[in-house]
């Protein structure tokens, strides 16, 4: 099989890819989330942390 | 041993015991699922075979049925959570109650939409109104009543509460969905894999299956631990132990 086979998925494409791409997307969105709400969270304690320090 | 005694237990549940354990072990699951996800796209797409009458849209039952799987169990592991968070009122297990709800209405939805998107081809039409749809959907609804009710709640307690005695009353939906198929007679198929009867595919088929249901698994607790995390710091940013490991961070 090559690869403009493969990737037609036997006519199938749009749902196959639309399935796949959808479940990776969101799984993905899903840990960039958190991430980024974990760094303004800690970036908000240090901040709070310094200014009590005076 | 110190791990039977109550008193390690106890430890364990409060948020700053758990916190390091969580911080360690999210890395590792990270790694597990990326690495139980590649060999499984690469059983699901190389490996195993095209269907004789679906041809390739067959394959979306790789991830169809593993986050299908997923969206019933973390239901049931969100309200044994939330039953020992209602009886012992312990603190993290609420937080991991809470924390797994966003992450098994996101499996449940991306079940209801690879199902639309294997429906259509293989039944003609992306959504029917089937007994396993509907409970299906329902859950999701559930999932979506249980954190709006956390939310709308400002005291934590009795949004804990609130919200496990609301998750408890759906979990008849559980075995609803389940039986479904069986109990009415629906367009969507009865189960391939069962504990009672050896799986109705071929080999690789099911290990694709197994793999990616795998990934799915280290994955809801590589993020439900992130969520614990970042509720725990939101939650103690007021101590010093919390100052301690930010600053430690840096």
């Amino acid at each position: 099989m090559n690869l403009p086979e493969f990737l037609d998925m036997g006519r199938h494409a749009f749902y196959v890819w639309g399935s796949y791409g959808v479940v990776a997307l969101f799984m993905l969105l899903e840990v960039v989330l958190l991430v980024l709400k974990k760094r303004s969270l800690t970036q908000s304690i240090a901040r709070l942390a310094r200014l009590n320090r005076g | 041993m110190r791990i039977f005694t109550k008193a390690y237990w106890l430890q364990l549940s409060s948020p700053k015991a758990f916190y390091p354990i969580a911080d360690k072990s999210i890395p590792w699951l990270i790694a597990a699922t990326i690495l139980l996800s590649l060999v499984g796209l690469y059983y699901a797409f190389i490996i195993a075979p095209i269907d004789y009458q679906q041809g390739n849209s067959y394959r979306i039952m790789f991830i169809h049925v593993p986050a299908a799987w997923m969206g019933m169990w973390i239901y049931v592991v969100m309200c044994a959570y939330a039953v020992i968070g209602l009886v012992w009122n312990t603190k993290l297990s609420n937080m991991m109650a809470a924390a797994l709800a966003p992450t098994g209405a996101l499996f449940t939805f991306l079940a209801l939409w690879t199902g639309a998107l294997w429906g259509k081809p293989t039944w003609g039409a992306y959504w029917v109104w089937d007994a396993r749809l509907t409970s299906f959907l329902i859950l999701l609804f559930l999932y979506f009543g249980f954190m709006s009710l956390r939310a709308a709640i400002d005291d934590p307690r009795r949004a804990s509460r609130a919200s496990a005695l609301l998750a408890l009353v759906g979990i008849v939906n559980i075995p609803i969905i389940y039986f479904s198929v069986k109990w009415w007679n629906t367009l969507h198929q009865g189960a391939s894999i069962t504990l009672d009867k050896a799986p109705t595919m071929e080999s690789s088929m099911f290990t694709a299956m197994m793999l990616m249901t795998l990934a799915f698994f280290t994955y809801t607790f590589a993020v439900a631990f992130m969520r614990v995390r970042n509720e725990i710091l939101e939650k103690e940013k007021n101590s010093a132990w919390v100052n301690e490991i930010v600053g430690s961070d840096k």
